[in-house]
């Protein structure tokens, strides 16, 4: 068994590392302090070729694989995890089906600048009383011609202020159920596509969390993602290699803030001695370093199966579990390592700990995750 | 315009150095190996160049043991087109010289219209390479580059090269050596793209005799290494502040002689 990296693998490490330390960490605390998406870092992140890393060239992506993926969330989240999530959204919800699902005539016109990073896109499935209950889709689609009638609600979708086109999960027939909803591509700008409210968050707060409201707005079909009713199998599909983006986004938060502990530890002296020297403080780094060498061969495991076009669901929502989990836990300890310092803003890791709250919830929590392998361990039963 | 750029792979920044048992090399274990920073505003300036006259080559070279093709691959995940490797266990003592002798063969045989170096490599800092190279082609040589300018036929080259308090602009005939310094560009990421496309790119392999050179024995070599002494630690004077103000004051003057 391989473990190690190849040197493509190394190299685009080196420089999403090289990339995140010299703009990215720069900017990371005011940011966050302002609540202000950071366009111009994006924009260069497109330029790099980190917006559609796994999209072919021939639609002006990289073709890179999904360990490479890993590799770079990784190291963009550890030094922002807002950052990350934009990369995130805009790699595996919006650019990986349109890829996968969209016509040849939608690719050009809406893959390929997304790749690019002149627009960035994002996935509009959650409702207000449909989360964790995706399939519970309120918002209706009604044919007219050539065109659908899109009303309803959406919420908390990840840059959905800042992007130029949404994945919108629509009813376009009810009487189906869950077997009736479909994906259209919505674009900013259309009429009836409003966006009433942004979220005054926890943490991500660079990265812009937006409600949609659709007032009869008019869609060509001609944005309609795959047929009609495949709705739920795009949103699955998206998910699971949305949780490997997300698994790695909370495995670069775990390691940024455990990178900052260990700093810490080695500077700051208590009782005549660096605080490292002491036991308590070596048990929590040991722990911290274990969990996250853990979470991160479970999420390259992940993006290895897929690579190998091998089943990956279950690894996928493993990953997402443990990774999270992780970020979670590394991220207090990593606080209690600094003591008051860590809970004061000058010293990162407090943001840190906020950032890594929402790896537990969004793109499925850890509650649906263990849902997920469960049902994979028990079959139909 | 076709343009050489040799480089050499060095430490990182970060390494924190150990001298070896034998006292004349350093601990190459752990050790992680980047690209000389000054080699890479050479680098970046020969793209430059290339993209500005919208035609050209650029080659990278470097000498030294298998780890240095990762370096070569950076450069062209960068963008360079191709990469010449002098991988040749006779140069494994090789002094600035040799260094010099095999790099002047390699540019004889590629006739670039110039070779732009990094001003010096940050490991031994020795920063005689562009002189000598430049000296056995019997080219002209412009160090600490802080600017340049390729007339439009191509025959020549105005380059500014930082000098105290200052620029100092030189005009010299092509084929000329530059050796880059700090401030010159801002070398630029590879893209993804770049890196993918690394692999195809041809690494040549070459040895001594590849270069119709037999390396001598080095004329300068290692005698020691020596390890900076640890700085003394710092003091703390405490008590009465009248009289911790006069103390600093007279330990400023008489000790360490600063004020």
């Amino acid at each position: 068994m391989h473990v190690e990296l190849t040197e493509e693998q190394e190299m685009i490490r080196a420089m999403a590392r090289e990339f995140a330390d010299k703009e990215v960490r720069p900017i990371a605390a005011e940011i966050d302090r302002d609540a202000r998406f950071p366009r111009e870092t994006v924009r260069r992140m497109g330029a790099l070729g980190l917006l559609g890393m796994t999209i072919p060239p021939a639609y002006g992506g990289s073709g890179a694989d999904a360990v490479s993926y890993v590799v770079a969330m990784e190291e963009i989240a550890k030094a922002c995890a807002s950052h990350a999530v934009i990369l995130s959204v805009n790699n595996s919800l919006y650019c990986e089906p349109v890829y996968k699902y969209g016509s040849e005539e939608q690719r050009q016109r809406l893959l390929v600048p997304f790749v690019t990073g002149e627009k960035i896109g994002c996935f509009a499935l959650t409702e207000p009383q449909a989360g964790s209950d995706a399939t519970n889709q309120t918002t209706l689609a009604v044919r007219a011609g050539d065109h659908y009638v899109v009303n309803g609600r959406k919420v908390f979708v990840t840059s959905g202020r800042e992007s130029s086109a949404a994945l919108v999960f629509c009813q376009t027939d009810r009487g189906q159920g869950h077997g009736g909803i479909s994906v259209l591509i919505i674009e900013s700008g259309t009429p009836g596509f409003l966006v009433p409210k942004v979220e005054e968050k926890l943490g991500l707060r660079a990265s812009d969390t937006a409600e949609f409201l659709f007032e009869d707005c008019r869609v060509p079909v001609a944005n309609r993602l795959g047929d009609e009713g495949l709705g739920i199998k795009i949103a699955m599909s998206s998910l699971d290699s949305g949780r490997i983006g997300i698994a790695a986004q909370a495995l670069g938060i775990a390691a940024g803030a455990y990178e900052l502990a260990v700093a810490y530890a080695r500077e700051r002296r208590s009782f005549g001695v660096p605080i490292g020297q002491h036991q308590m403080v070596q048990w929590m780094l040991a722990d911290m370093a274990t969990a996250i060498d853990a979470a991160r061969l479970l999420t390259l495991r992940a993006a290895a199966l897929k690579d190998a076009k091998k089943p990956f669901g279950t690894a996928a929502a493993m990953a997402k579990l443990f990774a999270s989990e992780t970020a979670m836990k590394a991220t207090t300890d990593a606080i209690q390592v600094h003591g008051g310092y860590g809970y004061i803003k000058d010293f990162q890791v407090e943001r840190y700990f906020r950032d890594a709250k929402i790896t537990q919830i969004y793109e499925g929590t850890s509650q649906i995750q263990k849902l997920v392998i469960a049902r994979s361990l028990l079959g139909g039963a | 315009m076709k343009i050489l750029v040799p480089i050499k792979q060095v430490p990182d920044t970060a390494t924190q150095v150990r001298v070896a048992a034998d006292a004349r090399a350093i601990e190459s274990a752990g050790i992680t190996w980047i690209i000389s920073p000054y080699d890479e505003f050479a680098v970046e300036e020969a793209l430059r160049i290339k993209e500005k006259r919208g035609q050209g080559e650029v080659v990278a070279v470097s000498l030294g043991p298998d780890r240095v093709k990762e370096a070569l691959r950076s450069c062209l995940a960068m963008g360079a087109d191709r990469a010449i490797h002098v991988n040749d266990p006779a140069f494994a003592d090789a002094d600035t010289l040799t260094t010099a002798r095999a790099l002047a063969a390699v540019i004889k045989q590629e006739a670039p219209q110039l070779a732009i170096f990094g001003r010096q490599a940050i490991d031994d800092d020795m920063g005689a390479l562009p002189a000598q190279v430049a000296e056995l082609l019997g080219w002209p040589s412009l160090y600490w580059i802080m600017e340049e300018a390729i007339a439009a036929d191509g025959a020549s080259i105005r380059a500014g090269r930082q000098v105290e308090g200052g620029l100092e602009v030189f005009e010299a005939s092509l084929p000329c050596v530059l050796a880059a310094q700090k401030g010159l560009n801002e070398p630029r990421y590879p893209t993804l793209k770049g890196i993918m496309g690394a692999k195809k790119k041809e690494i040549k392999d070459l040895k001594a005799a590849d270069l119709g050179i037999a390396p001598e024995p080095p004329q300068l070599s290692v005698a020691r290494l020596e390890s900076l002494p640890p700085r003394p630690p710092g003091r703390v004077i405490g008590g009465d502040v009248h009289e911790a103000v006069r103390e600093l004051v007279r330990a400023l003057r008489e000790e360490a002689k600063a004020i």
